[in-house]
């Protein structure tokens, strides 16, 4: 194991962070804000409960899931699709190096970043509304899960992409919807019978569901379904990564 | 001693296009300079990205210091630098960040005095907190030399390391190759100009349309080209060279009416003179003469022209 390779990458992806940090921070900040104040100001004043949680506490968890996936992918997709772009992939297919360590670097850091946006986005949240974590072990399990499995998509995301407009276009035309349709804002059980089985086939769903059970207790469905479905999501990641290294796929002609 | 790199029946095909490694088999002796010559599209970079891991080939293997470079990648590609013929570079690090990373990636501890001493060596040291993408591209290709050095490779490659760039440049690069052969790196090198592979190399091989058509010593090869050849005609058609020409080597020409003769410029005697005189004593007499310079460019010409 090359674990200098692996230090290299991981800092070398984190210095990336910090030297934007401001940019990285302030723009899902103001987006979380703005959820606070839309959701949790103007309508949570009609709604007031969800299941006996202050509606603006409710959209907590949900915001932080949000921010998490979203950042996670395209952290890890722009990681590993800049050297690409600009040829210094060279670097790392001439290097010792093996892909797992390649992975773990790129994916690693992206996590890190991620859990660090949502972690800023919780304490944020803490302006605005009461949140009580039940669970503080398990919120922490599954934002750590979640990040891993969705870098791993970003990374993925990153291999496959041929341009900046492909880059983008999966967390923009399938994260999105699936976070706003798997409970984010809502409880399934807020939803017709008919839809809310259509939303249990999301599988963000079990993600919020999972994570916001951490925060106050209580869950659109089993929590022990939710973390099954998490290690279903870090099993498919990593899977899919390596089936695409042991082909070199788009990374070595 | 046994070759540093062993490349044997190398072969790189793409299902759709053409076989840009053509079974390509070459030994590298540990410590010398050798230049890979040919024209642009030759398989110059393709050789050297299957050696460096840049692309799988098709067929063929490659060995560094006894270590396959599939089998055993790691211990073979820790030992191997890489200068990229394209100027890679990542733009919003510093020339500091950027060369330490690599370091890393080829798994060595960090080590900022080593850094340090690349830097110096390249004129990069003020300019090491740097942005890359605020640099010159002649100082680009610097940073990527000293990428390239971070990890204190006993092999470069130098994929045409002065395209595009200006004449003092181009001496310094030099300089430093042959610094760091005396350092005991092996350097191989590609480039179209001629010139630069008669000053730098030790071996030069020429490469065309996949093929390694010629690996041979400077010197020998230098030596054909320090050659000249003088052609004389001739009055009448000579049936065959008499006997008392023989120790001049001739060469008849196809219809009888030329002799070539083969002399070089920079021993003391070339022979002509004596061979003129033993000429007329044969009975033979000459309508025109005609000398002309080979040149390496004349070898690369006609070897390239022949595999067309």
């Amino acid at each position: 194991m090359n674990i200098e390779a692996i230090l290299a990458i991981y800092r070398f992806e984190m210095a990336r962070f910090f030297r934007t940090v401001w940019q990285s921070m302030a723009s899902p900040v103001l987006s979380t804000v703005l959820y606070f104040v839309v959701f949790g100001t103007a309508i949570g004043n009609r709604i007031q409960e969800v299941e006996g949680v202050p509606y603006g506490a409710f959209i907590v968890p949900g915001l932080i899931m949000l921010t998490v996936l979203q950042q996670a992918i395209s952290n890890a997709s722009f990681g590993i699709y800049f050297p690409k772009f600009i040829g210094t992939v060279y670097e790392l297919l001439s290097a010792p190096i093996s892909v797992i360590e390649i992975v773990i670097g790129y994916v690693g850091a992206a996590a890190t970043k991620s859990i660090i946006i949502a972690l800023v986005i919780l304490v944020t949240s803490f302006f605005f509304v009461g949140v009580h974590i039940a669970h503080p072990f398990w919120m922490i399990g599954f934002l750590v899960l979640t990040a891993v499995s969705f870098s791993l998509f970003g990374f993925i995301i990153g291999i496959w992409a041929k341009s900046f407009e492909q880059l983008q276009i999966i967390p923009l035309m399938v994260i999105t919807p699936l976070v706003f349709l798997g409970g984010a804002f809502y409880s399934a059980s807020m939803l017709p019978p008919f839809w809310e089985g259509v939303a249990r086939l999301n599988p963000v769903l079990y993600l919020i569901s999972g994570f916001r059970w951490s925060f106050f207790g209580m869950a659109d469905v089993p929590v022990g379904v939710s973390l099954f479905a998490v290690a279903l999501f870090l099993a498919i990641g990593i899977g899919a990564v390596w089936a695409i290294f042991r082909t070199g796929w788009r990374l070595r002609a | 001693m046994a070759p540093i790199i062993s490349i044997t029946s190398l072969t790189k095909s793409y299902t759709d296009g053409p076989t840009a490694l053509d079974n390509v088999s070459l030994d590298i002796e540990a410590g010398e300079i050798i230049a890979l010559l040919g024209p642009n599209g030759a398989g110059k970079t393709t050789l050297i990205s299957a050696v460096c891991g840049l692309i799988t080939p098709t067929s063929g293997t490659v060995t560094v210091c006894g270590h396959d470079i599939r089998r055993d990648y790691r211990a073979a590609r820790a030992l191997i630098g890489l200068v990229p013929q394209e100027v890679s570079i990542e733009p919003f690090e510093t020339v500091w960040r950027t060369t330490r990373l690599t370091r890393g990636l080829f798994g060595k501890r960090r080590d900022d005095a080593h850094i340090e001493t690349v830097l110096r060596a390249l004129s990069l040291w003020d300019k090491r907190d740097t942005r890359c993408n605020e640099l010159s591209g002649g100082m680009k290709r610097r940073v990527l030399i000293a990428k390239a050095l971070s990890h204190e490779p006993r092999i470069l490659f130098l994929d045409e390391p002065t395209a595009g760039v200006d004449v003092s440049l181009r001496r310094d690069m030099w300089a430093l190759v042959r610094k760091l052969r005396d350092d005991g790196v092996t350097i191989i090198l590609t480039t179209h100009y001629i010139e630069e592979a008669e000053e730098m190399a030790d071996r030069i091989g020429v490469i065309d349309k996949g093929k390694l058509l010629l690996v041979e010593d400077k010197t020998v090869l230098m030596k054909r080209l320090g050659g000249k050849r003088l052609t004389v005609d001739l009055s009448e058609q000579l049936p065959a060279i008499p006997a008392s020409l023989a120790k001049y080597d001739l060469k008849l020409g196809d219809d009888g009416m030329t002799l070539a003769y083969d002399y070089d410029t920079r021993a003391g005697r070339t022979g002509i003179t004596r061979l003129l005189a033993d000429l007329a004593a044969a009975g033979i007499t000459l309508t025109d003469l005609d000398t002309q310079n080979s040149s390496l460019e004349d070898v690369f010409l006609q070897l390239v022209g022949e595999n067309a």
